[in-house]
């Protein structure tokens, strides 16, 4: 191995993008808090940004070859911490996901995320064919199957959902054959299919859970429920129009009618008082963000590193879909952020930790 | 440390480049979605905003004052809150509705009832499920302002009315507009207004009635006010100037005191009404806020009907007050010549039927008027003078005057309800019963007995308009009233000088009936009148229950020619004489004007008003305050006082 890598190598632009989201992001937690009794929270949220940012230089200079050497450990590690959360985690909101660290509680399940886009980039770098073998399929699946159990038991049915993608695009990427992705697909029709189909759902979802689904199928019979926070948002946005209602101006977002304005569905607020405009502006950031990380994928060194920042991407770009699917109402409310705009200590490092990974296969590109 | 899956660089180029096109696919697909809200529904979810945001709150208009003649108030309103309910949101509703109904003690039902007696309304538009809310319901709503953010106050105007039912029929009373009203109202009445139902409120609701305003204020998710968009003032209800004389009505209420009857005073040059007043009353009070569906049940099968004003709907026999009639009748046509008299031995036999003269059955044990001429038949009240008078005259000209002077139609008072009475007749016979005219009819109806009834003010109106040379103005209760109708029947001068004597004798002579109802210095004149409810020989038959007895009428007027003010009285069932049970009211009435004149005259009398706008500080509760007692009669000089409650705020 050669010196470690120079600031130079550093991807900037990917840098610029995250700083620009983030941006709008304290804007609009600033905008959406600074009236209430939750004044001042984007300056906690900038705190959370500088520390992630300090993570993410951290994990970088990592080589992450040697993070890959440990992935059994890691993933030890994670499955015992969802047990301990289980065993003694704190209930907030009516759900076990909280440990305490370092004064703050942290969502472990965030964790987790990191641990198994790890874990399945090991693995899927492991297979030596270029066709996934049925038999590698099922072993990566019973690999994330098992932190999932137990994210669910949480229940956590929004970070348990995350963990589905990193799978799929892993599989994908490590080479899935046709007809394995159609069975694959198959099999999560159906799933879907009998979470919406009240016989089969009473058996496997929480009644919240079920209540969101039908509360997101028929608004009108849950009018304060989920389905009242589907429909605010809705009004939030749709009332935004093309140019927006202007910088704290967005009566759904000042008035307290958008849900958890400052967190799940900051992009309501923000697509409230910035409009079609601004709507276009974060997701054409998110875009280039997801398609930066793609673009590091390609050049990454080796199937290693390609895995690492694929899983990345898959999680970012999940959470972006599913959240501001729930924005515009055609999502039920699962509880997962908008990366980097939503507030949010654990979900904001996991981004930066995340990037961390991107950044440590990109500076070690030419290395060898 | 493995070291085989380092430098692997076997990278999946085109799926990574699939994974792009991806990306780039699920971006534009929520940009769809964005874009559908954003641009092309953008309307709609502006609207459903706005509606987020802002609620409108009614201001209720306060309804006009009700004053005396000398501007003393007679009816007034007091604050108090009624509690909304937020209907935009109609499942939240729904689910609410439990927790509402048990919060402010209302049965879910009625709950049920109200929402769906409203359903046509528009939906912003808030409904009034409790009209008075009490402290207990003050807090629960503040203290629910978050999780059921479907209540609200309004403040609204209460009537007050004098205290006992004080003028109670007259003024009527408001209560929530029926369906009716609604529709008649040509959208002004929405359901919840509150408007005039009977009386004067009724008559003159569209005056009275002011404008509601709106308040579009801006509320929280909670449905916290947090800021004021607009404000449309209510433009109040104008106040009316009744002619009813506080002084005057005050001594008709006390001097008829709870018996069942009714008094009316009229200034007969006017046909400004003086006094009105119907026993027994409800207190419209009571139906100010709402009345119980019981409470209005009893009150309509009351068998002393308390609902009835019967000053203006009591149609009975005016017994001997008719015998006025048939001798006006007389002396015009001269049939039976003025000279005419007859003997009274108690009785008289037509067609081979007895005919008794109320002398007959008389305490004095007198049975006989001896030898009467038409002076003396009025003084006296002969029957018998009259039996023959009615039998020479006929019924056609019997019908022909009475209807002129006023008997069988309606006064045109601005009254609502107002009843004609009856004035019979061949052909009304003929209509109603498809029988002939018997002539044994026409002698009980020349003396006031039979089909013929009138009520309270016709007959103040008809006496009143005798003694006034045929002049009859039409009764009004509002004083600057325009257009006064106005009957003129001409009668001559003899006519009336003849009348009027006998009626001033009928107090001031001798063997008068009214002979103890005498005034010092009032040419106080009239007519009694005892009306069989059913007939003598019947009433002999059957055990003297009370509710055979006779109504007892007195009409007086002073002074003696051209009055000043006549007076009605009607007293149902006493037992007693006319001049006996309903005189004395006559004469309380007629007595407190001349003093009230004569004070008025000396400069002695002030009436002093009061000084007040409804806004005031009175430091009243808003929750129902029985209004103060009037004055006693004793100072019944003095004017009504302020009635003015503050607004306690619900807090």
């Amino acid at each position: 191995m050669k010196d470690a890598p120079g600031t130079r190598d550093y991807d900037w632009w990917l840098l610029a993008i995250l700083a620009a989201i983030c941006a709008l992001g304290v804007i609009e937690i600033y905008s959406a808090t600074h009236g209430s009794a939750l004044a001042g929270m984007h300056m906690k949220q900038v705190r959370w940004l500088g520390v992630g940012l300090v993570l993410m230089f951290a994990l970088s200079r990592l080589d992450y070859h040697l993070i890959l050497d440990q992935a059994p450990i890691l993933y030890l590690i994670g499955v015992v911490a969802l047990v301990a959360v289980l065993a003694f985690g704190h209930t907030r909101f009516g759900a076990k996901r909280w440990l305490p660290v370092l004064g703050e509680f942290l969502q472990v399940s965030e964790l987790v995320k990191l641990i198994i886009i790890i874990v399945l980039a090991r693995f899927f770098a492991e297979v030596q064919s270029d066709e996934l073998s049925l038999r590698d399929l099922i072993k990566a699946g019973l690999l994330v199957g098992l932190p999932l159990g137990l994210i669910l038991k949480q229940p956590d049915l929004g970070t348990a959902l995350v963990l589905m993608p990193l799978l799929v695009v892993g599989a994908f990427l490590a080479g899935l054959q046709w007809q394995h992705a159609a069975i694959i697909s198959l099999a999560g029709v159906l799933l879907v299919g009998s979470v919406f189909f009240p016989p089969v759902s009473k058996h496997i979802l929480k009644p919240y859970q079920r209540e969101r689904i039908t509360s997101f199928l028929h608004p009108e019979d849950d009018a304060k429920g989920s389905g009242y926070q589907l429909l605010q948002s809705k009004i939030a946005v749709g009332s935004g129009g093309f140019w927006g209602k202007g910088f704290g101006n967005g009566s759904q977002n000042q008035l307290g009618y958008i849900p958890v304005r400052y967190s799940d569905f900051i992009m309501s607020a923000w697509a409230e008082e910035q409009g079609f405009k601004g709507v276009l502006l974060a997701l054409g950031l998110y875009m280039a963000l997801l398609l930066r990380l793609v673009q590091n994928a390609q050049r990454a060194k080796d199937r290693a590193g390609m895995f690492l920042v694929m899983g990345v991407a898959a999680a970012l770009g999940f959470h972006v879909l599913v959240n501001v699917a729930m924005v515009i109402g055609a999502m039920p409310v699962t509880g997962i952020p908008l990366p980097l705009m939503s507030y949010g200590g654990s979900a904001t490092l996991f981004v930066f930790l995340a990037i961390g990974l991107v950044m440590n296969v990109r500076l070690r590109r030419f290395v060898n | 440390m493995s070291i085989w899956f380092r430098n692997d660089n076997r990278l999946p180029q085109g799926r990574l480049a699939i994974v792009s096109y991806i990306i780039v696919g699920m971006i534009g697909v929520l940009l769809l979605g964005f874009w559908k809200l954003q641009v092309i529904d953008s309307d709609r979810y502006g609207v459903m905003a706005e509606r987020n945001r802002v609620r409108s709150i009614p201001i209720i208009a306060p309804r006009g004052r009700m004053l005396d003649r000398d501007g003393r108030v007679l009816v007034d309103n007091y604050p108090s809150f009624s509690v909304l309910l937020l209907r935009d949101d109609a499942a939240l509703v729904e689910k609410n509705l439990p927790a509402i109904a048990d919060g402010l003690g209302i049965s879910l039902d009625e709950l049920h009832d109200q929402l769906n007696n409203t359903k046509a309304l528009p939906k912003f538009q808030p409904i009034v499920i409790k009209p008075e809310a009490t402290k207990a319901d003050v807090a629960f709503i503040e203290s629910h302002r978050a999780d059921i953010p479907l209540l609200e106050m309004l403040m609204v105007h209460r009537r007050r009315y004098l205290p006992d039912g004080f003028m109670g029929h007259a003024s009527g009373y408001v209560g929530e507009v029926s369906e009716q009203q609604i529709e008649a109202s040509d959208g002004k009445l929405r359901p919840g207004d509150f408007a005039g139902k009977t009386g004067i409120e009724k008559q003159y609701n569209d005056m009275l009635m002011g404008t509601d305003g709106m308040r579009r204020v801006i509320v929280n998710s909670v449905g916290k006010e947090v800021g004021r968009l607009s404000t449309q003032e209510a433009i109040p209800g104008k106040q009316i100037t009744l002619t009813i004389d506080y002084d005057l009505q005050q001594i008709a209420e006390q001097s008829l005191g709870q018996r069942p009857g009714a008094v009316v005073a009229l200034d007969p040059r006017t046909g400004e009404v003086l006094a009105m007043v119907s026993r027994p009353t409800p207190d419209p009070n009571d139906f100010a806020v709402q009345v119980s569906k019981e409470e209005w049940k009893r009150l309509n099968e009351d068998p002393l009907h308390p609902l009835l004003n019967r000053a203006i709907q009591a149609q009975l026999a005016p017994g001997s007050v008719f015998k006025i009639i048939t001798a006006t009748a007389m002396l015009e046509d001269k049939v039976p010549p003025e000279s005419f008299t007859t003997f009274c031995p108690g009785y008289a036999t037509f067609y081979g039927r007895q005919f008794k003269c109320w002398v007959y059955f008389a305490k004095t044990g007198a049975k006989s008027h001896g030898v009467t001429n038409l002076h003396d038949a009025i003084l006296k009240s002969c029957d018998v003078f009259f039996y023959n008078v009615g039998m020479r005259l006929g019924i056609d000209r019997l019908a022909y005057y009475a209807k002129k002077l006023g008997i069988g139609h309606k006064t045109g008072i601005d009254l609502p309800s107002e009843e004609p009475g009856l004035m019979p007749s061949p052909e009304w016979v003929e209509k109603t019963f498809h029988r002939k005219w018997y002539a044994g009819e026409t002698i009980s109806v020349s003396t006031g007995q039979g089909a013929v009834t009138t009520t309270p003010l016709q007959l103040a109106r008809t006496i009143g308009g005798i003694a006034s040379g045929g002049v009859f103005k039409q009764p009004h209760m509002l004083k600057d009233a325009q257009n006064v109708g106005e009957e003129r029947f001409a009668i001559s001068e003899p006519t009336i000088e003849k009348i009027t004597d006998a009626m001033y004798g009928v107090i001031n002579e001798p063997g008068g009936t009214g002979g103890h109802l005498k005034l010092t210095g009032v040419e106080l004149s009239g007519k009694s009148g005892t009306a069989q409810v059913i007939g003598y020989s019947t009433r002999d038959r059957l055990a003297k229950q009370k509710k055979f007895e006779d109504n007892a009428w007195f009409v007086g007027y002073a002074p003696k020619r051209n009055p000043e003010i006549v007076v009605a009285v009607l007293v149902q069932e006493s037992g007693q004489h006319g001049g006996e049970a309903s005189g004395p009211v006559v004469r309380d009435i007629i007595k407190t004007y001349y003093d009230k004149k004569a004070k008025k005259n000396n400069g002695q009398y002030t009436v002093e008003l009061e000084h007040h706008d409804l806004d005031g500080d009175g430091g009243k509760p808003a929750v129902k305050t029985a209004p103060e007692p009037a004055a006693k009669p004793e100072d019944s000089a003095k004017p009504v006082p302020a009635r003015v409650a503050s607004v306690v705020a619900p807090h």
